[in-house]
This record gives C-alpha cells, sequence and structure tokens, in this order.
C-alpha cells in the first residue's frame, strides 16, 4: 500500500534554518552596530580630552613685544595621562612655522574657517590621533597666526575597543544561542499540529473514512477541509461501488439462471440426439458464464471487502465441512472422493464469506485438475497457526508457471480445455493476505497439487 | 692580527677619550664578549654594590659604567642610542620624553607599582627628596627652618651673614635642579620668593649635589636648596657639621629611573640588568650608607608623577619663559 512519496526538504528543517540564518545575521549586524557605535564614543572621549588639551595652549599664547609666548598649564598634558601610559607629540606653529615641539609631526590641516580638527594617522612607528586648532592674536605689530597640534598614541583606546568587542561578542553569540533555543521551540510549537493529524491519519483503521474532527491550527484548515471532503467522496464511491456491485451479480446471475432452467425444460422435451447434444453444451457454456460471472463479481467484491474486513470469531471447521457437503455431489459425478480431516476445534476470526469463497475456490480447482477415481484430502488444523490444506492426486501445478499462477487471469499450461477464468488462486490469495495470511502452493512428491491457506 | 688588535685598542682610546665622563669604570666580567653599556647620572660609588650583585648573578657579563650629567646623557643618548644598553638618570621630565620620542624597548611582566612605571618602558628604582641642607654653625643659637617660609624669614632676618653663602643647583646647567625648580614653582609661588631673597643675598650656582655638600662642609656656604637629600644622608654619616631639612610644607621627590635602549642588540642582558636593579631596589629599606634609597613610599606621601605632562617644562618656549623668569630672580 505505501507508495514512495517524493519530498522536497523538512518543513522542521527549512524553518529551522531560516530562524537560525536569521539570527546570525541579526548577531553580526548587532555586533557591528554596537562596536561601531562604542568605537565612535570612545573615539569621540579622546577627541574631547585632545581638544581641550589644544585649547587650553593655545588659550596660553599671547603676543609680548612683538614675539609669542606660550605659557600654558601643567593640567595640558597632564589631561592626557591614559591608564596605557599613551604617548603624546605636539607641536606650536606662528604663522605656519614650528615655535615648539616636534617638528616632524605632520602639519595641522585647517581648511579656511574651520577652527578645529581631527585626523587618525601613522606618527612615530604608530597609529595617532591629531587634534589641531587655530587662533588670531592681534599684537602691536600685527596679526599672526598661532596654531596647535596635540597628537596622542591609541593604546588604551585600542584596549577599550578590544573589551567592548569581547563584551559585545559574548552578548552576540549568548544571543545567537538563544535564539536557536527558541526557534527549536517555536518550530517544534508549529509543526506539532501537522505531526499530530499526519499521526492520526496514520492510526486510522483503513474503513474508518469519517471526516477529522479535531482542532486545527487555522493555516491547516484548507488541507484538513479538503482531505475531509476527499475522504468524503471516497465513502461515497465505495458504498456506490458496493451496491454496484451486489446489483451486477444480481443481474448477471438472474437472467443466466432463467435461460439454464429453460434449457433444462427444452432437453426434456426434445428426443433427436443430435439436439439433445446442442442443449447440452449450450447448458455447460451457460454453467460456465455464470461461474465466470460470479467469480469476477467475487474477486471485485473481495478486492473491496479486503478494505472493509468484517472479522467475527469463525469455526473453521464447520465452514469446511458444509463447503465439503454442498461440494460432494460434483465429486460424485466424477467419482471423486472427498477426505474431510480436522483437528477438533478451529477456530479464527475473520470475514466468513471470503473465506468460504476462497476455500471453495481450492476445492474447485482440486475438482477440476484431478482425474476421475481419485481423493482429495482436505484437512483444517489450528497447528502452528489455524490452516485449511488441499490435496489432490492430479498432475500438480505447472512448474513454470509456479511464480505467476496467483496473478489476475493467469492460467497454467494444463488448463487447455478446462473451464476456468484465472481468478480462483488470486481469490484465495488475496483472502488470505486480507487476514494477515498466506497462500502456500507446492506438489506433492506423489504428484498432486498441494494449496494451504494459512490464517 | 696584532696590527688590527692595536687598531681596535686605539680606536676604543679615542672613542673614550671622545667623551669627557665623569666617571668611567669598566667590571669585567668571565665571558669579554657580552658587555653592557650603562649609561648613568648617579656616582659609581652608588652604583658599585648594585652592579657587583648583578655580576654574581651573571657573572658571564661585564658592565661599563659610565657617568655625566642628565643633560648630557640626553644629548649624547639621542645623538647614538645604539651604543649603550641601559640608561639611567635621576631627571624624571628626560628619561619620560626619551620612552615618549620612541627610544626604549618595553620590558614585560616587571613586577613594580604602576606608579613607578611608564609604558613599561620606564622604571623608577629610587624614592629621593629634595632637601634644604645647612651647616649647623649657622643656625647656633638660631631657630631651624622647616619650611620654605621660614627659610625666607630667617635669610631675611640676618641678610649679612647669608649675604654670598647661598647654593642651590644652576637650572640652566643641571636637568636635576631644572626638574626640582620646575616642579617647585608649580606647586607655590613661595619657591619665586625664596629664589628672588636668595638672588638678592647672591646664591652660588652648582652642577651638582656633591659640589653643593662639599662647599657646606668646608663651610663656604652655610644654606644649600634643593640637594639630593640621598647624596646628603651619605655624606653626614661621616659628618656632624650639617643638617637635613626636608621642608614640610610641600616635598618634592623625584625618582631615580631607568630605561633600556631600544637599539640595544643585547636586549636580554639588558633588561636583566634592569629587572636585577628593581628586584634590589625593591626590597625595601637598607643600610642607606652605601646603596641608593630603596624603591618605597609610605602612605600618603607622593612623588613628582610619571606622566606627559613632565614635557612641558621641556617645551623650548616654556622653558625659555622659566629661565629667563629664573635669571631674574637669582642672578640679578
Ligand atoms: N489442483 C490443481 N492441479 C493442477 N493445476 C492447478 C490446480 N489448481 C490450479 N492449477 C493451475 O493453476 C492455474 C490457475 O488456477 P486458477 O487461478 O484457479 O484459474 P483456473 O480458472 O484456470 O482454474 C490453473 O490454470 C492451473 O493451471
Amino acid at each position: 500500500m505505501s507508495e514512495i512519496v517524493r519530498t522536497s526538504g523538512s518543513l522542521r528543517k527549512r524553518l529551522m534554518i531560516t530562524l537560525i540564518s536569521g539570527a546570525a545575521v541579526l548577531a553580526i549586524v548587532l555586533f557591528l552596530i554596537v562596536r561601531g557605535y562604542a568605537t565612535q564614543i570612545a573615539q569621540n572621549g579622546q577627541d574631547n580630552i585632545l581638544s581641550a588639551s589644544v585649547s587650553s595652549l593655545l588659550d596660553a599664547a599671547v603676543v609680548q613685544d612683538g614675539t609669542v609666548e606660550v605659557d600654558f598649564p601643567y593640567s595640558s598634558f597632564s589631561m592626557l595621562d591614559t591608564e596605557l601610559d599613551d604617548r603624546v607629540f605636539y607641536g606650536i606653529y606662528q604663522d605656519g612655522r614650528l615655535l615648539s615641539g616636534y617638528e616632524d609631526l605632520p602639519r595641522p590641516s585647517l581648511k579656511d574657517g574651520e577652527r578645529r580638527s581631527f585626523q587618525t594617522l601613522d606618527y612615530a612607528g604608530t597609529t595617532v590621533r591629531l587634534a589641531s586648532a587655530k587662533r588670531t592674536l592681534v599684537g602691536a605689530t600685527g596679526r599672526t597666526e598661532i596654531s596647535v597640534s596635540i597628537a596622542q598614541t591609541q593604546d588604551a583606546l585600542s584596549q577599550t575597543l578590544g573589551d567592548i568587542s569581547q563584551t559585545v561578542t559574548l552578548f552576540g553569540t549568548g544571543f545567537f544561542l538563544l535564539i536557536v533555543l527558541l526557534s527549536y521551540w517555536a518550530t517544534t510549537v508549529t509543526i506539532n499540529p501537522l505531526m499530530r493529524l499526519a499521526m492520526s491519519v496514520q492510526r486510522r483503521g483503513p474503513q474508518d473514512l469519517s471526516p477529522f474532527r479535531k482542532e486545527v491550527p487555522s493555516e491547516m484548515v484548507p488541507l484538513v477541509s479538503s482531505l475531509n471532503t476527499l475522504m468524503g467522496r471516497l465513502d461515497h464511491s465505495l458504498t456506490q461501488s458496493e451496491d454496484f456491485i451486489a446489483e451486477a451479480a444480481h443481474r448477471v446471475r438472474t437472467p443466466l439462471a432463467t435461460v439454464r432452467s429453460y434449457a433444462d425444460a427444452t432437453l426434456q422435451r426434445v428426443t433427436k440426439k443430435q439436439n439433445r447434444d446442442a442443449l447440452r453444451s449450450m447448458v455447460r457454456a451457460i454453467d460456465e458464464s455464470s461461474r465466470a460471472a460470479s467469480q469476477l463479481l467475487d474477486h471485485a467484491m473481495i478486492t473491496f471487502r479486503a478494505d472493509h474486513l468484517e472479522k467475527k470469531q469463525i469455526d473453521l471447521v464447520a465452514l469446511v465441512q458444509e463447503l465439503v457437503v454442498r461440494l460432494a455431489p460434483i465429486a460424485e459425478m466424477k467419482d471423486v472422493t472427498l477426505d474431510f480431516a480436522h483437528d477438533d476445534v478451529v477456530t479464527t476470526k475473520g470475514d466468513i464469506i471470503l473465506l468460504q469463497n476462497a476455500i471453495r475456490n481450492l476445492i474447485d480447482n482440486a475438482l477440476k485438475y484431478a482425474p476421475n477415481e481419485s481423493d482429495i484430502y482436505i484437512s483444517v488444523k489450528s497447528d502452528p497457526n489455524p490452516n485449511v490444506m488441499v490435496l489432490d492426486q492430479g498432475p500438480g501445478y505447472p512448474v513454470e508457471d509456479f511464480d505467476n499462477l496467483t496473478t489476475r487471469f493467469a492460467r497454467g499450461k494444463n488448463a487447455d480445455g478446462v473451464v476456468g477464468s484465472g481468478l480462483g488462486l488470486t481469490i484465495a490469495k488475496d483472502v488470505a493476505v486480507a487476514h494477515d495470511g498466506d497462500l502456500l502452493l507446492s506438489n506433492h512428491e506423489k504428484g498432486g497439487a498441494c494449496a494451504i491457506l494459512s490464517l | 692580527m696584532r696590527y688590527f688588535i692595536t687598531v681596535i685598542a686605539m680606536f676604543f682610546t679615542w672613542s673614550a677619550s671622545a667623551q669627557d665622563w665623569e666617571d668611567r669604570s669598566v667590571f669585567s666580567g668571565a665571558d669579554t664578549s657580552q658587555s653592557l653599556r650603562v649609561l648613568s647620572s648617579t656616582d659609581t660609588s652608588f652604583f658599585e654594590p648594585i652592579i657587583n650583585k648583578f655580576r654574581i648573578a651573571y657573572p658571564n657579563v661585564s658592565v661599563e659604567y659610565l657617568v655625566t650629567t642628565t643633560a648630557e646623557i640626553d644629548k649624547i643618548f639621542r645623538a647614538s642610542p645604539e651604543d649603550y644598553d641601559v640608561v639611567i638618570s635621576s631627571a624624571m621630565d628626560l628619561q619620560l620624553k626619551l620612552v615618549n620620542d620612541g627610544y626604549a624597548a618595553k620590558i614585560a611582566n616587571v613586577e613594580t607599582p604602576d606608579w613607578a612605571k611608564w609604558r613599561d618602558s620606564l622604571f623608577a628604582f629610587t624614592i629621593e627628596p629634595a632637601a634644604i641642607v645647612i651647616n649647623k654653625a649657622a643656625f647656633l643659637g638660631h631657630k631651624i627652618p622647616k619650611t620654605r617660609q621660614e627659610l625666607i624669614q630667617s635669610l631675611r632676618a640676618r641678610p649679612a651673614l647669608f649675604q654670598d653663602k647661598l647654593g642651590t643647583y644652576d637650572v640652566r646647567e643641571s636637568g636635576l635642579g631644572y626638574l626640582f625648580a620646575t616642579q617647585d614653582a608649580r606647586a607655590s609661588e613661595t619657591y619665586w620668593r625664596l629664589m628672588e631673597v636668595m638672588g638678592g643675598l647672591g646664591t652660588k650656582l652648582y652642577c651638582c649635589s656633591g659640589a653643593m655638600i662639599d662647599d657646606l662642609e668646608s663651610g663656604k656656604i652655610a644654606v644649600a636648596y634643593n640637594v639630593l637629600s640621598s647624596y646628603a644622608k651619605a655624606r653626614k654619616g661621616q659628618d656632624t657639621s650639617i643638617e637635613i631639612i626636608l621642608p614640610a610644607d610641600f616635598p618634592t621627590t623625584m625618582m631615580r629611573t631607568a630605561i633600556v635602549s631600544d637599539s640595544t642588540i643585547n636586549v636580554k642582558n639588558a633588561e636583566n640588568f634592569v629587572r636585577h636593579l628593581l628586584d634590589i631596589q625593591s626590597e625595601g629599606q637598607k643600610d642607606a650608607t652605601t646603596s641608593l634609597p630603596s624603591l618605597f613610599l609610605n602612605p600618603g606621601e607622593q612623588t613628582i608623577p610619571l606622566e606627559p605632562a613632565l614635557m612641558t617644562y621641556l617645551d623650548r618656549l616654556k622653558r625659555k619663559t622659566f629661565l629667563l623668569e629664573w635669571e631674574r630672580a637669582i642672578v640679578q
């Protein structure tokens, strides 16, 4: 019954991957933003101090007797003291000419109108932050422009940033892990109703075609309602088919029976040998057709009933006994003896009509293929499990056709001239399988076909 | 071969004589290939015990100990930093600027308090306050001044006695003197008034503490201002005629510092030398007669902090202004 369904990945995996990769992207973005922000704040802190230091130097500049004096306070550099003892470089310029400080320090790059500037550049083998500012002094001799640059290394800054990065990384990772847990949880919660639905579909008996009544999430309503409609339709058409089969069986058999009774009646009245022979073969043809029709219908019925097994406690001995009694007249016509042996009590659970049908087909076959004046041995046993065996003294199953004797409409080589439709063994096999049993066919060592229906 | 050795010997004589050292001592080790050149402003007598202890620990290393003034050290070392392995100086400002300008190598994991090092490159190993040292004879029957203010009063009370009998550093020459003077001026205006009074009485100017103490002992001068107390204490052991006063108003406390040259090839030995020096100096109070004061600070005491602000008075303009004012006060 299980057919291979093509899969396109798992919903749970897809959901997890989407959520987790989303979380990863979010964590990285968060890390970058916080770090960028922290860098900016830390850099602003350094800039502010540098700026204050530059200002205090500039403020100290005065023109005295035509020369510039910059008697800046001790605190100008004192404020630049950092945890990691960053290095400090400076330059004081008058109209672009170095007055005091580091000769090779890059000159302040102040554009016109710009009072203050900050730059990050390489100096003295390391990265420094350079703050510059300028001021115009008016002395007795005229205007002069004083500019001051102070550069500071960034050891303390990088350490702060390192610390921040570490903390942010920690937070980011924690955040990410939390989201992973959350997405696992969310996925499970989301997928669960679907799994529950699948489970309840799986657990349903084959004849249970009632609609699903349990509550489902709104997204699943279309699926469940179409499933319900589908099952409703299936239920409907199944009932229809069964009705149709019953109807068809009835309609085909009844006219055939009528035709046969007319033929019988006519046979009584006809005396000419020629005509009698013709009528007899007509009666046989009618019988064959009737039998073929009923076998076809039986097979169709079994196919449907197999899905709707009505299992009841059955007395297997009584069932076979009845069949033997019913078939005894036909056996007698062929001078065949039906040998029936059985255990005291053999019971099983099953569908009585189907089992009857199956066993009857097996005995029919034996009668059909066994020679006249032979014995057919029938047994019902309960060990190891309830089984019915039919053994004849005929030629046995044709060895070369062994594998497909139970397929529909398959007939063996020895079937030429024997009435049949190729459905008998198929019916027996299907019934066995529907009862979780099997049909075992073998040839007896002394010749003769042996069929065992085990349940 | 012999010719070659002679040339080397000549070269050495020449190079040694090219520089006038105040003192030059070689402590040879077992292995002549390992030598350490130490440039220092501290008298050899103070350092000898330390070097001897170092040589016990590292017998293979010979040490060449070269003494000159702090200002000279700065000049010589900046000119050829690759020629020297360790630089020791009492001028904290010059030393800090050497580190700031990238002349010093970092030494990792040195166990010393934060206030006693800068950038893991500059390491302080002594604590030495500047003192007023007096010849007791001049104050017989008079109150001994405890502060700068009291010293001003004493000088003003008996100007005739102190005329031409005062001494202090010539801050134009001595790096340490300049450091003391600038730190005093930064701390209080009293400094300038003292300088004016001293200037008015005709103060003698000295290059170094040793010379000042010599003159005190001989009675040439009666009061010396801003003398290194460590030198004075060492001398006082033999002499009772002088008295050391640590000004009670505010102390100016210097730390001797050491750096390892960034361009030395003897990195390992130089580092070991500095580590050893710090080990000895941080061991606590020791007999002050032979060795230097240890790196020990009583609670509440403070030294001139190691910070970039030390470079303030090294600025050309600041120095010019300061010296001008100083000369105006004291030289007159
Ligand atoms: N008792 C038997 N002895 C020999 N051959 C048999 C026997 N029963 C069945 N067969 C072989 O198995 C074939 C299939 O049997 P079945 O499905 O009953 O169809 P049929 O209507 O042809 O009997 C037969 O055609 C025949 O060749």
